[in-house]
């Protein structure tokens, strides 16, 4: 402990030391230069910034194109705030497990990074629980950024009346995919609005019998839960769905519960048998080669059809999951460690994070849309367009399997009940086990 | 004939036994795009070694391993030729100066083989960061060799068991104290000891993966195994690339097991595991 | 009986004089060890215990002592008992199947083959390469595909051998299905649990042989030969004379594995995750979920105590023959 003081004083000391000279030059050397087209947020000029000093930013975004993004970000970063030595910690693997490993044997250990990627929403509640995170609603005020996001959202953040962290993108959870010849091919529309439309279709694909109607993964753990919310979705519609994750039973006790369970296993019966043994990405692949029909997926699967350098529309086409066209969201962002070892420039990134231009210059390559209302949409594609549009006009609703609505302790119990009943299909066990984790929700 | 049928079987084993790495190996060699479960028995439409560079150089958002490997040599060993000393002196110390407890010492230190790791991860955090390793391969090096002390000790001690307590008599008789008996009778016997331990030691502390992901932060100290899941993306992977990098991660224990195989039978010949 | 008499006489000399300070030596040179496993072993198990018995079960942390709350809620879980039984079954399958096929495999090797190392090499190199490297392989080998077969079943169908194909790592069948009262799992065996096995026999196999051939190498043949001049069979050579020999690198191999075996993680999380509906998951796996992913710490030691406890009951008695046998032996 007494060690730990020590040494962010000594770097408080160096910070102070070398962010005077930095003003110093600036002052007498630097010629003032044209400013960047100011964004519509307003800054306070008085904000201090940093130069020099080190900054370590933790999340699980290791490769391709979320890679690109997050250094897309540093490189923002590091022109507005020169010679802060940046630590990239980033941890993939298990599904997101081994990060969460790290992250909490670095919390318990008493070595936080200064800022770390969670998902906005519920899933900050156990770091706030904890008093790990620093409260941002001023920061948010200071910024301007409380005026640039959809109100909605800001709601959504709010954790005891206050915001924690700051949302970088937004993905959407509910979308379905398609295999546009296959569908063609069994002459089906590729619209869905309810249910029913769905069961139809998949019934006609059955029939046919050459290719899987719709293909389901598992081996990663949140395949099965993920299209369960967009059942629940369609089941219980945009109010009553919200309120499945206020942490009580009592819309678990509702009979549209068991429905939903119903519909999930109906589902499943058009669905592949090897579930469990593939990825999401190997679903995905199958609606990619024609091997499948279609697979409800977030819009990350797009990324996914990029890369294998298909085109979409062209060669798979989307839709919103069968019997909603709410967007259910779901979003990456950062906080602000409590005992940051380096609080200025920790501050200096969640700036950028916020930022239209750091919005701008990750996204596009992450494949996921901004969080704020002001994007430049001439950088994004076609189904990015789409989804922004679709962002602003449509219900937003959080996802449950993504966080944005669940804690970490709730999310685990969700995707283990519903992997059990993607094999076993027992819905009494698995409604017992959702009514019992409810309460998770809270912690 | 007979023979035809053992040559059959051994043949039809090997085969067997070649069959995942195959398939790494012809994943590897295809593009992205290619790779898919319905697919994965095609050979790649076209040869090309990009995989191997994208994982070793990095590029198009892949970080390269190139400078794990590096990490991974670094701790790996010191690591191997302090566990091969340490259990060597332990077992020394076991086999030929047990004293009263001796055995019950030896107990409790074989115990500590089996302690699951994903228990401890915090308490251990917490040690190293308040002896200022937490973070730093020196840290992660410790860790290593302190939960290799069971089963070197345990190969070492039952090597030793099988030198006979005249040889160390013998030489007390000659005058000759702890460390001359040592040096001058047990180690020149126990070469394929220290071939077996540190072999053991190698491929298990490299293919480590637990302790390297939790002790390094930096991605710069990261060793081998975190770099290549690291390449895996939080969303989905690109196998080719994976595998690439799985067959250069394999690589230095493959070479060890190929060059130092034979020493390793040997090895074990000798006695280190029997008992 | 003389020379005997002597040596023991000589011994007893020599003791009287090795010095005490020898003795201290001996004793200092250990030390270091036994304190680095006494915190990292034996400190942090004693942490563990502690925490097991907290109402640590949130991110935030609550050292109230509950008891065995902790203990009884796990017991209670069906996925915790299902968590055990697969445990016991992987270990069962993969100790009997690695010790057979290793010595299998070390019998064939030392029948005087042409190209013996080559086959050596090949069945022992698995053993070099981790499981977060294989483990990928393995579960596409082993998915068994739905319209289309892939992996193992397509390799299968191509070579005309439908009747091999099987539902692997997406089964999830329990086998013989036996309802036990008080339990809320069904007994025994997890069929997707076999190609779980089948992978680690795979890595862990050609290291048992490595030690039968050993073995085998160290029993003289004149013992062999002198059998089979009284008319013993091969076959009864390999049971009366060459198995029997073998007995202490069975144990010591027993050993090796068991500790492989309980530890086991990064082969399941890779090859499966658990799944189908945790019919692959084993308490490490489980552990893993709650302290990382519930933010349940007590409850991950508890699992963490009650693995410890069922080590101690296999590898105890192992550790208290091996005391005997060695005082025997002196």
């Amino acid at each position: 402990m007494k060690k730990g003081q020590k040494l962010t004083r000594r770097q408080a000391l160096k910070w102070m030391g070398l962010s005077a000279a930095g003003a110093a030059l600036a002052a007498c050397a630097t010629p003032p230069a044209t400013a960047p087209v100011a964004p519509a947020e307003s800054k306070p000029a008085d904000q201090p910034k940093p130069s020099g000093g080190k900054l370590e930013i933790f999340s699980w975004w290791t490769n391709g194109g979320e890679a690109d993004g997050l250094n897309a970000m540093f490189e923002v970063f590091r022109a507005k705030n020169p010679g802060v030595d940046i630590v990239n910690a980033t941890v993939a693997g298990g599904a997101g497990t081994n990060a969460k490993a790290v992250l909490q044997t670095r919390l318990a250990g008493g070595q936080p990074p200064d800022s770390w990627q969670v998902h906005a929403g519920r899933e900050t509640l156990s770091y706030v629980n904890a008093g790990q995170l620093e409260p941002l609603t001023e920061f948010f005020t200071e910024q301007g950024f409380d005026k640039v996001m959809p109100q909605f959202l800001l709601d959504q953040l709010k954790i005891n009346g206050e915001i924690w962290t700051v949302p970088v993108n937004i993905h959407r959870s509910n979308v379905l995919w398609y295999n546009p010849k296959v569908l063609e091919q069994a002459g089906i529309e590729p619209k869905f609005p309810t249910l029913d439309s769905l069961w139809a279709a998949l019934e006609k694909l059955k029939a046919a019998g050459n290719v899987t109607p719709i293909a389901v993964g598992g081996k990663d753990k949140f395949e099965a839960s993920h299209t369960f919310e967009s059942i629940l979705l369609a089941t219980f519609g945009v109010e009553d769905y919200v309120k499945l994750w206020d942490g009580t039973d009592t819309m678990w006790n509702d009979p549209r519960a068991a429905e939903a369970l119903g519909n999930l296993k109906k589902l499943f019966s058009y669905a592949n048998s090897d579930r469990s043994a593939l990825g999401w990405a190997d679903a995905m692949t199958q609606v990619l080669e024609g091997k499948a029909a279609m697979t409800i997926m977030g819009d990350w699967a797009h990324g996914l059809g990029i890369s294998k350098g298909l085109k979409v529309n062209v060669d798979y086409g989307w839709t919103p999951a069968p019997g909603s066209d709410a967007f259910m969201w779901l979003s990456d962002s950062f906080g602000l460690a409590k005992g940051a070892p380096n609080p200025a420039q920790a501050k200096a990134w969640l700036e950028v994070c916020g930022s239209r231009e750091g919005q701008d210059a990750f996204n596009p390559k992450k494949g996921s849309i901004p969080a704020r209302t002001d994007p430049d949409l001439t950088k994004y594609d076609d189904y990015l367009k789409a989804a922004i549009a679709d962002f602003s006009s449509k219900p937003l609703v959080p996802s449950a399997a993504h966080g944005a609505g669940t804690t970490n302790a709730y999310q685990a119990k969700f995707h283990n009940t519903l992997e059990v009943f993607s094999s076993d299909l027992d819905e009494k066990a698995a409604l017992d086990s959702l009514k019992e984790a409810a309460a998770d929700n809270n912690k | 004939m007979a023979r035809a049928l053992l040559y059959c079987v051994m043949i039809a084993l090997a085969f067997a036994f070649v069959l995942p790495v195959y398939l790494l190996v012809i994943t590897s060699l295809k593009d992205f795009s290619e790779v898919s479960l319905n697919r994965m028995w095609d050979l790649p439409t076209r040869f090309s070694l990009e995989s191997f560079n994208r994982a070793w150089n990095g590029g198009q958002g892949t970080t390269g391993m190139r400078g794990s490997f590096l990490n991974s040599i670094i701790v790996v060993i010191p690591a191997t030729v302090i566990s091969c000393l340490l259990g060597s002196m332990n077992g020394y110390v076991l086999s030929k100066w047990k004293f009263r407890g001796s055995e019950t010492l030896f107990t409790l230190l074989l115990f500590g083989m089996f302690i699951p790791y994903q228990s401890i991860l915090v308490p251990l955090v917490a040690v190293l960061s308040s002896v200022g390793l937490y973070g730093t391969l020196p840290g992660l090096m410790l860790t290593h060799i302190v939960y290799g002390i069971p089963i070197t000790t345990l190969i070492f001690r039952n090597y030793y068991a099988s030198v006979p307590q005249e040889l160390v008599e013998a030489g007390q008789i000659d005058g000759a104290g702890f460390f001359r008996i040592y040096r001058e009778i047990m180690l020149p016997l126990s070469a394929p000891g220290f071939v077996v331990v540190a072999i053991w030691q190698f491929t298990s502390i490299w293919n480590e993966f637990l302790f390297g992901l939790i002790i390094t932060n930096d991605p710069r100290l990261r060793p081998v195994t975190v770099a290549l899941q690291n390449m895996s993306g939080s969303q989905f992977t690109q196998w080719n690339v994976q595998m690439a990098g799985a067959l250069i991660v394999a690589l230095p224990t493959l070479v060890v097991y190929i060059f130092l195989g034979r020493y390793f039978l040997r090895g074990l010949l000798a006695g280190s595991l029997k008992g | 009986m003389t020379i005997a008499r002597a040596t023991t006489a000589r011994r007893e000399h020599v003791h009287r004089r090795a010095t005490s300070r020898d003795r201290l030596i001996a004793f200092l040179m250990l030390l270091p060890s036994l304190a680095a496993i006494a915190i990292f072993v034996y400190g942090f198990i004693a942490y563990t215990g502690y925490i097991s018995l907290t109402n640590y079960t949130t991110s935030r942390p609550d050292l109230t002592f509950v008891g065995f709350d902790n203990y009884a809620q796990l017991f209670n879980q069906r996925r915790f008992q299902e968590n055990v039984r697969n445990l016991i079954v992987f270990t069962a399958f993969f100790l009997v199947t690695c010790l057979l096929f290793g010595l299998f495999l070390a019998l064939l090797v030392d029948s005087r083959v042409k190209g013996e190392s080559i086959f050596r090499s090949i069945y022992l190199f698995p053993m070099a390469v981790s499981f977060i490297v294989t483990g990928v392989a393995w579960r596409w080998l082993f998915t068994p595909g739905d319209l289309e077969p892939t992996g193992l079943n397509l390799l299968f169908e191509r070579m005309g051998l439908d009747i091999l194909k099987a539902r692997w790592i997406a089964d999830a069948r329990v086998w013989p299905n036996i309802e036990v009262p008080g339990l809320k799992v069904r007994l025994w065996v997890p069929l997707a649990m076999i190609p779980v096995v089948a992978a680690a026999v795979w890595q862990m196999s050609g290291f048992c042989m490595a030690m039968y051939l050993a073995g085998l190498r160290g029993i003289p043949e004149e013992i062999k030969e002198a059998a089979r001049v009284d008319g013993c069979s091969e076959l009864q050579v390999l049971r009366h004379i060459t198995l029997p020999l073998l007995r202490p690198i069975t144990l010591s191999a027993i050993i090796v594995l068991t500790h492989i075996s309980l530890k086991t993680f990064d082969l399941i999380m890779t090859m499966t995750g658990g799944g189908p509906g945790n019919k692959t998951e084993v308490p490490s796996l489980y552990m893993y979920e709650l302290r990382f992913s519930q933010f349940n710490t007590a409850g991950a030691a508890a699992v963490a105590t009650i693995l410890l406890l069922m080590v101690s009951v296999l590898i105890v008695p192992y550790l208290l023959y091996n005391r005997r046998a060695q005082s025997v032996e002196r």
